[in-house]
């Protein structure tokens, strides 16, 4: 036996989980979500998403290239960005728009910031805001989805907008699809976010595979039900409609942009919930989970701060 | 009980707790270092050429905190040397050559006890220390007013994986660890005495609520298998709901914490007058062939330890103690101490360190860590050497129990952090102090000129 052994510091073993394993579940947690997009938006959801994966894939293996840092593309991350960028996008979206937006969360929000772990807003959510800035209308072309048999192709929440006068439009409130339809996805919207079905899979999954806590979803979801309803809206349409599911299980709890406790992620959920109603009921767009989850990014190292743990036996100096 | 203690569930691998502790034949050599203990080193009463026996004084206590050293052989003293230990430091060891007889020193005799101050002497004499793995003089632990303990807690929640040593005293004397705790109970007047043991070792939780029933006080807290169960502000919280406060101890909330073996030696030396000579050791890991306890006089090289159980491979990593917590040990010639209670060798695939990657900062080491601190925040702090944040962030009350860096998927080498930034904590509350007394002179010196200038 030689004296040549290995000398470290505690511990000696760890978890199972890196965060390789925790992005491919976040992958494997969309899978239900991206069938569902070609199920209601054919073939063409699939190529959105492909262009989406491989523009962020390579502009974070370009970017590391350049700046001479570790390549990254092996955790993942990368293909999860650019996954989440695509499901929110209609399946109209022209392709270069789409490819231009992978690379604004890339490189811009992710890279620029100094990488995974150091970005202060979800580069996806972010990446599709200034999409809808930039292409407003390619961004809001809805396609019929397949197994509708509402004959608009507007989404609910503008439909229903419309109807309250809020935006210009004349929708009538047969337009809107049914219950069922939202719960399973056969409505106008983004590619991922219609089908709350395929959505609360995922969403259960990472769950059971503790990569998010409930924290965050339930207080956000149930916030947007319990102040809907008490504006007299229909509560469980407000909630299965727009991108409120996906933004709740998947973007909302990015760890990077989101509080670590749970009563942070409580309070984080809850925001994220009030300012969605906020711009549903009385902002210019019929909808308002993106907003609503970045402005929640911008104030999180306040909630953070706020939410902070109380060391055990710690006394006040 | 409001608050939850956090912490993970590590796998258990528990692979060795119906193995009877074996006696292994004495190694030719033994070393034994002098600082074994928390504070003074003991003093060497022997020189080169000395014969000595088992149970034979071979140096006594340093001071007050510190404790006698005995020699678990019968042989010839060979010389005084001097060691490197695995925490960095220069150490004189007492080398004796074994002559294989293991005769008994003749000398040895039951302690007299007739009240709390015999007991106390009995305790030092006997020479143990905190056999959890901390090493503190146990009779220092003991040598409080016994109006001040409302509970005595028996450690047996040994919640390091592969260690079963712990395991192995409450399974093979619970009669000594009940018979320790009653002399407890007699001198210290506690209204409690609880034996902590987790639920996943039903046998020890079984064998001994049957030997403590006749024991008025005594119970046995069954507590969920979670590491780190058995570090002791986590176990006083968890049997008594007592918190102890930073910079405060255990008798500070009228407690006092034991370990099972601790005590059960304790009682063996009460009852036949032998001292602290030998350990019973779990040796296991993936290096080793036959995992298996076995009982070692204190200075066996491990490198004899591993030689008689068997080595599959090469180990590439050793460790004192278990995987949590444990050190690694440079050299193979590094003796067995009074508070080793493991030796783990690994092959080359488990002793790799991780490479670490990026702080996603998912949370979970802070959502792990026992003590609700905050390990990445206290990265980000050490990495600007901000002592008023770690201050802040109270990086000094980390046990290092190694939950944040178990959990952590980026690998982040937390604890070794954590580690340092209580230097820079240190350095900082230093020249906090030194800013304050000058500030202080600076003012009396102009009080002073005031005085004068009237
Ligand atoms: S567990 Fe690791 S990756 Fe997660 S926040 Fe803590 S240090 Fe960062
Ligand atoms: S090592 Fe320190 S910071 Fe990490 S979990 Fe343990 S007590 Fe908390």
């Amino acid at each position: 036996m030689e004296n040549n052994k290995i000398v470290s510091v505690n511990p000696h073993i760890y978890a199972p989980d890196t965060t390789t394993t925790i992005m491919r579940d976040v992958v494997l947690a969309l899978v239900p979500a991206v069938i569902a997009s070609v199920l209601f938006f054919g073939p063409r959801a699939l190529l959105v998403e492909a262009v989406c994966i491989a523009v962020a894939v390579l502009c974070e293996w370009g970017f590391e290239k350049i700046c001479k840092r570790p390549n990254t593309i092996g955790d993942f991350s990368a293909v999860v960005t650019g996954l989440l960028l695509a499901l929110n996008l209609p399946v109209s979206i022209p392709i270069w728009q789409a490819a231009f937006g992978a690379f604004v969360a890339i490189v811009v929000v992710k890279q620029l910031f100094g990488g995974i772990g150091m970005n202060f807003a979800n580069p996806a959510i972010t990446a599709r805001i200034v999409m809808l800035v930039a292409f407003g209308s390619a961004m809001t072309t809805w396609t019929a989805p397949a197994f509708a048999d509402a004959t608009s192709s507007a989404t609910p929440l503008s439909i229903i907008a419309g109807i309250n006068g809020v935006t210009a439009g004349t929708h009538t409130a047969d337009e809107l699809p049914s219950l069922v339809q939202m719960f399973l996805g056969a409505r106008g919207g983004s590619l991922g976010e219609t089908s709350c079905l395929a959505l609360l899979l995922g969403g259960i999954y990472l769950i059971w595979r503790k990569v998010i806590s409930w924290h965050t979803p339930v207080a956000f979801i149930a916030t947007v039900f319990v102040l809907t309803a008490l504006l007299g809206q229909q509560p469980l349409y407000q909630v299965m409609a727009g991108g409120l599911f996906i933004g709740a299980f998947f973007m909302a709890t990015d760890y990077t942009t989101s509080p670590p406790t749970p009563k942070g992620k409580i309070v984080f959920g809850i925001g994220c919930g009030l300012l969605t109603v906020c711009i549903r009921v009385w902002g210019n767009y019929p909808e308002g989970v993106s907003f609503s989850i970045l402005l929640m990014n911008i104030l999180n190292p306040f909630i953070c701060n706020l939410t902070r743990t109380k060391p055990f036996g710690g006394v006040e100096a | 009980m409001n608050r939850k203690l956090h912490g993970i569930h590590a796998p258990h691998r528990k692979n060795t707790a119906d193995s009877v502790p074996k006696r292994m034949p004495p190694p030719p050599v033994i070393t034994v270092p002098m600082s074994m203990n928390i504070g003074a080193p003991a003093k060497p009463v022997v020189k080169a050429g000395d014969l000595v026996k088992v149970g034979q004084i071979i140096a006594e206590a340093g001071g007050f905190m510190s404790a006698p050293i005995y020699s678990g052989v019968s042989g010839k003293v060979k010389k005084l040397d001097e060691i490197l230990s695995s925490n960095g430091r220069f150490d004189t060891a007492i080398v004796i050559e074994s002559d294989g007889q293991q005769t008994l020193y003749e000398g040895l005799t039951k302690p007299v006890i007739t009240d709390q101050k015999s007991f106390v002497d009995a305790v030092r004499t006997c020479g143990v220390i905190g056999l959890g793995g901390a090493g503190f003089p146990t009779s220092v632990k003991l040598n409080v007013d016994p109006d001040r303990v409302h509970a005595i807690i028996i450690n047996g929640a040994e919640c390091e994986p592969y260690i079963t040593s712990d395991t192995r005293t409450m399974m093979d004397n619970a009669d000594r660890v009940v018979m320790g705790a009653q002399l407890l109970q007699k001198y210290y007047t506690a209204d409690r005495i609880v034996i902590g043991i987790e639920d996943n070792k039903p046998q020890c939780i079984e064998i001994m609520k049957e030997a403590g029933k006749d024991v008025p006080g005594f119970e046995v807290a069954e507590l969920p298998a979670m590491y780190p169960q058995g570090g002791e502000k986590v176990l006083i919280y968890n049997t008594t709901g007592q918190i102890v406060p930073e910079g405060k101890l255990p008798i500070d909330v009228g407690c006092i914490v034991i370990n099972c073996t601790t005590l059960a030696v304790i009682a063996r030396y009460i009852e036949t007058g032998i001292p602290l000579v030998e350990k019973v050791i779990t040796v296991d890991g993936s290096a080793v062939a036959n995992p298996q306890n076995i009982i070692v006089p204190v200075g066996t090289p491990i490198r004899d330890v591993l030689n008689y159980v068997g080595l599959k491979t090469e180990p590439r990593k050793v460790l004192y103690g278990g995987p949590m917590m444990g050190i690694c040990v440079p050299n193979l010639d590094a003796p067995i101490l009074k508070n080793t209670n493991a030796i783990l060798a690994f092959d080359e695939k488990d002793a790799q360190d991780p490479v670490p990657t990026p702080c996603i900062r998912c949370g979970r080491c802070v959502n792990h860590c026992p003590f609700g601190l905050m390990p990445a925040a206290i990265e980000q702090a050490y990495n600007d050497r901000d002592g008023a944040a770690l201050k802040k962030l109270k990086v000094n009350l980390c046990m290092e129990c190694g939950c944040c860096s178990y959990g952590c998927p980026a690998r982040r080498p937390l604890v070794q952090i954590n580690k340092l930034a209580k230097a820079v904590l240190n350095r900082y509350n230093q020249e906090q102090k030194a800013l304050a007394e000058k500030e202080a002179a600076k003012k009396a010196a102009k009080e002073e000129a005031g005085v004068h200038g009237k």
